[in-house]
């Protein structure tokens, strides 16, 4: 068991170094001269020069890839070249906003997806199955920002409910500013992730469902409620709480979208800004950042298991 | 004691061809006539519609009725011609990233199922690709190379590989098992030959049923890089870039967004109808884990 802990710890760091290789070849692969690239089509031979030198690309590419990870490995992201404020600074002055978003959204979507979910399984070929899949469907179909367009439309514009863009922060602007701007992000973001949730949840459920077990439960007299909520929903918790966990990339994504719709400084527009000012380094940081996330969290979930289900033995 | 098979169950089976048995499919037929409607609007529609890039500073943001039967837009352009045009770029990148997706991820979930050295570096790094958030990795690769028609399609079709790969993997992994495989390797069949042979085919239906999955999620994805300005080159009136040109009156002039926006929802839709309807009837394996 402590073993199996430590080997699963120890394997996100062969992906995480697969990931900075990625994003240090991206900038040295890449066609043309990169340092020319991110200087623009304005720059003069000096300013080249100078962003050479900022990103160490004038080094041996062996050289240049060690002393870059070993800054990594300190927790230093670089600096932008911009700005020239470290990019871990940047990263933490936009966090809050998407950190909230985020978890809004998760949150939402599992209490709307998981019953759901059940009730679909639970009624197999009904109307209700059909509709909870029809909108699974329609939600990988429809795009993130015309959704958000479309909310945007009717809540803000038109029935003049909701804001119509920006963030409030709950620990400075108060609990109900925070509330009203979150709605509509969150509803937006959700979509996805309750499709994507509610199909799995309903797979699962499904399958349990047919399980001996279940039938002995029946046979035995307990209510269905007791049956769907403690053997079949338990049972069925493990490849939900995985899809969560890969859902998470799905959200990221999405983030990134939902905040330019709705103009909320977090990382998503920190991207964007950076991309438009090809500030590389940012963009650089934030995929190690964002990818560290998605690792962290889906070794959590990985780790979870082996503590609450005893079924599984490694 | 020999059990009957009755001839003529055998003979029903026989005569429906794979063809027959997915179109008898209720999602398949209809998403595939929806389809076909739309792939057929596109191709014809343009030669009808009036030139989407031509510019009418008489009639700018003009609802729909009144100019055009989806308005215009700030620079006086026909919305419903560049609608209909935008449609080829959607269908032309998801069909591309789609077929390069599938035979880049076959060729190596073939070469990580089948040798063990290459099996550990190709996985390890399907691993780190797939941490990768897609979007930020098209975003980054797009903005260094610069975009274009090329580079757009690339950045898309990168992070669909890995998907690809393992699931080519896995159906090598098991065919490999089967007692037929195993038997022709005893006979000293070569290697490239079983690939071809037994393995390939057992792959075709998993990945057609994925194949269409990945269509529906790059014209997504093209979209919203061109929505985010990270996408195809502005002139080029893609959905993605329509759409994002409408943002800054959208107030005023929502349905610039809105029909580009329609067109793309009913085309993925239709897409993945047809890929549900697929997996249903070619895949039944994969079809009782997904349902």
């Amino acid at each position: 068991m402590l073993g199996y802990i430590f080997k699963r710890i120890f394997m996100t760091i062969p992906v995480m170094v697969v990931v900075a290789l990625f994003v240090f070849l991206l900038l040295r692969l890449s066609p043309g001269d990169p340092a020319a690239v991110i200087a623009g089509d304005y720059a003069t031979a000096e300013d080249v020069q100078k962003i050479r030198e900022k990103l160490g690309l004038s080094e041996p590419i062996v050289v240049q890839f060690v002393t870059w990870l070993g800054s990594l490995i300190q927790g230093d992201l670089g600096t932008s070249i911009f700005s020239n404020k470290p990019v871990t600074e940047l990263i933490a002055q936009r966090l809050e906003p998407t950190l909230m978003l985020a978890l809004t959204t998760i949150i939402f979507s599992i209490l709307v997806a998981v019953p759901l979910g059940t009730i679909a399984a639970f009624r197999a070929g009904s109307w209700i199955d059909r509709l909870v899949m029809l909108f699974s469907v329609g939600g990988f179909s429809i795009p993130v920002f015309v959704l958000g367009y479309i909310l945007i439309y009717y809540f803000s514009i038109t029935w003049r409910i909701l804001p119509v863009q920006g963030y409030r922060s709950p620990f400075e602007d108060g609990m109900l500013p925070f509330i009203q701007h979150i709605i509509l992000p969150t509803l937006t973001l959700s979509v996805i992730y309750i499709a994507l949730l509610a199909r799995m949840t309903r797979a699962s459920v499904m399958e349990v469902l047919e399980e001996d077990y279940i039938r002995t439960a029946r046979a035995k007299g307990l209510s269905e409620v007791k049956i769907l909520m403690r053997h079949a929903l338990g049972n069925a918790a493990v490849p939900i709480v995985t899809v969560i966990g890969i859902g998470i990339a799905l959200l990221i994504g999405g983030v990134v979208v939902t905040e330019s719709v709705y103009n909320i400084p977090g990382l998503g527009r920190l991207v964007l800004d950076a991309v438009l000012a090809r500030d590389y380094p940012i963009i650089q940081g934030l995929i190690l950042f964002f990818s560290l996330i998605y690792v962290l969290l889906n070794l959590i979930i990985d780790l979870t298991y082996t503590l609450f289900d005893p079924r599984i033995k490694y | 004691m020999s059990r009957e098979i009755p001839l003529s169950s055998l003979d029903k089976a026989s005569d429906l061809s794979v063809f027959q048995l997915v179109i008898k499919n209720k999602n398949v037929f209809w998403g595939s006539i929806i389809l076909i409607i739309i792939i057929l609007v596109a191709i014809l529609g343009p030669f009808f519609a009036l030139d989407p890039v031509s510019l009418n500073p008489m009639s700018r943001l003009k609802p729909p009725g009144d100019a055009g039967l989806f308005g215009t837009d700030q620079l006086g352009r026909d919305v419903y011609s560049r609608v209909i045009n935008g449609g080829r770029i959607s269908l032309v990148v998801g069909l591309t990233v789609a077929i390069f997706a599938v035979i880049f991820g076959t060729v190596m979930g073939l070469l990580a199922g089948y040798i063990r050295i290459l099996d550990a570096i190709i996985m390890r790094v399907m691993d780190g690709l797939m941490a990768i958030p897609a979007i930020l990795l098209a975003i980054a690769m797009i903005s260094l190379s610069g975009a274009t028609l090329t580079t757009v399609i690339a950045a898309i079709v990168i992070p669909e590989i890995p998907r690809v790969v393992r699931l080519v993997r896995s159906v090598v992994l098991t065919v490999r098992e089967e007692p037929y495989v195993e038997s022709a390797i005893s006979v000293g069949t070569p290697v490239y030959l079983v690939m071809i042979r037994h393995v390939l085919p057992n792959t075709i239906a998993p990945l057609i049923v994925q194949a269409t999955y990945i269509c529906g999620s790059a014209m997504l994805t093209e979209a919203i890089l061109g929505f985010l300005g990270a996408g195809i080159p502005p002139e080029i009136p893609s959905w993605g870039n329509i759409m994002s040109e409408g943002r800054t009156f959208f107030q005023l002039t929502p349905w610039i967004i809105f029909f580009p926006g329609i067109a793309l929802a009913v085309t993925v839709l239709s897409v993945n109808i047809v890929g549900d309807g697929l997996r249903d009837t070619l895949d039944p394996r994969i079809a009782r884990n997904m349902r």
